[in-house]
């Protein structure tokens, strides 16, 4: 069982390409569960065509700590499962801790089971306190995939997420896999998170196209390879999927001091626009 | 002070009035204590800290060390991970423990403290050990830290090396020191020989001896912890609290587990010499035979005054439990069974219990308060009320005798030297029960009824 965690900055297109993804993964026939870590609980919502999933913790404060599982995992596209951790209103309560209670949870009724290929987390944002390094403490996600783009905020994020993964590289073995460049069509883009991921000592290991296919599909609560399976962005998200499935590039992060970021951005040109 | 307790019961989700329950790290710090030469050490702030020992103390009225990472506003902010450091670094060189067992408390758990990556972090001296369990108290109660503390030493001490070393592993559950010396008692009248986990005796119940010791001649040894990978069978009593570290020592060394209830009264203390009987093969020793002939002798003695009395019990689920299987087999009736530790298992055991000894009208709830106890008492009224401390308000208020058995008893001496489990545990029950039961009618009867031989 490979367990993945994708993070990456607030709005980038985790969710949207971790579902993408995994559906791709899917039709390929792997059997895979997608853990969603963020509050906001949308990161299933393309899998199951909509159906709002019930989330762990408000399941927990309705019907008490005596739960199944069938209450809180829900199977969609290409009988994918998934499950929404969820957590408490803005402005109140610690959404980390929740974080924490449902994996536990998840780990108690036993929905890791032995026939799953992938474990996909998709965590809210930045990694901001322990319970959203959760996914990556312990041993639970072994590779990491950051979602970016050419824009300068995704990029500091991804270095910053970087220096997260560098402290727990080395007691809970925890690598990075690669950054996915969901693409915001700024100028040079490939070039710059090609060379941004290199200088992590790592690799973009796919540039997913800007296409509004995407937007049409989420609009209709599907993912691409759901609502039109012939579309190029389909192939695209394919692509994305065989790439994971054969990576073996895994490697602990290096990250930039701050001025070689933004000398980096500079070689590329972005800080003139 | 009860007195506006009312009868009418109505629906409560979120409040509990007086539960029967505490914290997880009470256990976990419990647990602790039972390894010899180890420090407890509550990585929080200082008042989680303080609060555990005291609660400790004023049950067994020995002093329990342990350790805090005193947590200030910054720790908070920042996670714990330097002051566990220093914290690990003051210990060694000031108090010297063998080994350091570390556990959480809900603001080290809300802040995501991750202990175990923490741990390896820190230099620990040659030969000495650290190991952490996670024991947040908006989850369980003190019997999951209890359980959590076990299967955390199991998890990181203990090892199999191939060779067995002809022993049998005893988790004693949530019990006294006096419990745990009759345990053992019983092994080794059986001629078995065993690693107890935790083993409290001798550490909490320890002698006078002019001298203070930081730690204690008794406690298991690190070196038997990591032995117990080697053992033919792990013994684990009471589901509720010993079933995760047996799983624990299974999972990772292999060791088949059979999980017993504590064996409090004749059927459940035959149980556990019939376990260890299955594994000698050897006829039961006359010594063992003689006691529950006794047992047997008595109850059948005290029937009159026992027979049909109706028992609220209240306390640790397994304590709770196995209490109400004795109390089954002097012809009482368990009434209510109440536990403040969450989980379905005690209802359904409570449940199965009724229907074998052909119980109706009894109730039991776990999650349960003392406040919703007393309420059903107000409804119908009971004989007999069991449990700690805390149940000689509603003792008081209904004026019911009351029996103190279980976790915790701050309020009187010498109950945690003594045993409630084995035939010799049953003999202490009987009396205590009908002593109160006895106590209440001389009190109670009339001048012409007031009887020299009872």
């Amino acid at each position: 069982m490979r367990q993945v965690a994708i993070y990456g900055k607030g709005g980038i297109g985790k969710s949207t390409t971790t579902q993408n993804l995994t559906a791709g993964l899917g039709e390929m026939g792997k059997n895979i569960m997608i853990v969603g870590c963020d509050p906001k609980a949308d990161s299933t919502r393309l899998i199951l065509g909509g159906l709002a999933q019930k989330t762990v913790l408000d399941t927990l404060r309705e019907e008490g700590e005596d739960i199944d599982l069938e209450l809180i995992m829900k199977r969609g596209f290409a009988d994918i499962r998934c499950v929404e951790s969820g957590g408490p209103e803005p402005g109140v309560g610690c959404a980390g801790r929740g974080i924490i209670t449902s994996i536990n949870l998840l780990e108690q009724l036993g929905a890791y089971t032995d026939d799953l290929d992938y474990v996909f987390y998709d965590v809210l944002g930045d990694v901001v306190c322990g319970g959203f390094a959760m996914p990556i403490r312990e041993g639970k996600a072994q590779e990491i995939y950051i979602v970016a783009s050419g824009e300068m905020m995704a990029l500091y994020a991804a270095n910053n997420i970087s220096k997260g993964i560098q402290k727990y590289a080395s007691t809970g073995g925890v690598r990075l896999g690669g950054i996915i460049c969901n693409s915001r069509k700024v100028d040079g883009e490939a070039e710059l998170v090609a060379a941004f991921a290199k200088e992590l000592g790592s690799q973009m290991i796919h540039f997913v196209p800007r296409d509004n296919m995407v937007q049409r599909a989420e609009i209709n609560k599907k993912t691409v390879i759901d609502y039109d399976p012939t579309a190029n962005q389909a192939d695209e998200y394919r692509a994305l999927a065989q790439k994971i499935d054969g990576n073996d590039m895994f490697v602990i992060p290096k990250p930039m001091k701050q001025e070689r970021l933004e000398e980096l951005l500079m070689e590329h040109g972005i800080l003139d626009i | 002070m009860l007195d506006y307790t009312k009868k009418e019961t109505y629906d409560r989700n979120a409040l509990r009035v007086n539960p029967a329950k505490t914290c997880q790290p009470v256990g976990a710090m419990y647990a602790a204590l039972g390894v010899h030469g180890c420090m407890p050490h509550s990585h929080g702030s200082q008042g989680c800290c303080a609060f555990h020992r005291m609660f400790l103390t004023r049950h067994f009225k020995d002093p329990a060390m342990a350790s805090s990472s005193s947590f200030t506003e910054g720790a908070s902010v920042f996670g714990g991970g330097s002051n566990l450091k220093t914290s690990a670094k003051n210990l060694f060189d000031i108090y010297n423990p063998k080994i350091i067992a570390v556990h959480t408390t809900c603001l080290s758990e809300t802040i995501g403290d991750d202990l175990n990556a923490l741990i390896q972090g820190i230099d620990i001296p040659e030969g000495k050990y650290m190991v952490h369990t996670n024991t947040p108290s908006y989850k369980g109660s003190h019997i999951t830290g209890f359980s959590n503390m076990t299967a955390s030493f199991i998890q990181y001490l203990s090892k199999a090396s191939g060779k067995t070393n002809r022993k049998v592993a005893i988790l004693p559950g949530f019990v006294n020191p006096g419990d745990m010396r009759e345990m053992k008692r019983i092994a080794s009248v059986m001629q078995i020989p065993y690693t107890m986990l935790p083993d409290t005796s001798g550490v909490m119940d320890s002698p006078m001896t002019g001298k203070f010791e930081l730690y204690p001649k008794g406690g298991t040894k690190v070196e038997e912890i990591k032995s117990l990978g080697d053992c033919e069978l792990t013994l684990a009593f009471g589901k509720i609290t010993s079933e995760m570290p047996a799983e624990t020592l299974y999972k990772k060394c292999n060791v088949p587990f059979k999980i017993l209830p504590l064996p409090i009264g004749i059927g459940r203390t035959d149980e556990y010499i019939m376990a260890l009987q299955s594994l000698t093969k050897a006829e039961v020793p006359y010594e063992l035979e003689e006691e529950r002939g006794q047992l047997v002798d008595i109850l059948i003695d005290i029937h009159p005054y026992t027979y049909n009395k109706k028992v609220a019990i209240f306390g640790d689920p397994d304590t709770v439990l196995s209490l109400a299987e004795f109390v089954l087999e002097m012809g009482m009736v368990p009434k209510y069974l109440v536990t403040g530790t969450p989980g379905e298992y005690f209802q359904t055991a409570a449940e199965d219990l009724f229907l074998k000894f052909g119980m109706s009208g009894c109730k039991a709830k776990a999650s349960g308060d003392l406040y919703e106890l007393h309420q059903w008492i107000k409804e119908e009224g009971v004989d007999l009320l069991i449990g700690g401390t805390h149940g000689k308000y509603i003792a008081r208020a209904e004026d019911i005798p009351f029996v103190r058995a279980g976790f915790p008893i701050i309020d009187r001496y010498i109950h945690s030297y003594l045993p409630l489990v084995g035939y010799k545990g049953g003999m202490r029950l009987a009396e205590l029960i009908t002593g109160a039961l006895m106590d209440r009618m001389d009190r109670d009867s009339a001048e012409e009824d007031f009887e020299m031989v009872m």
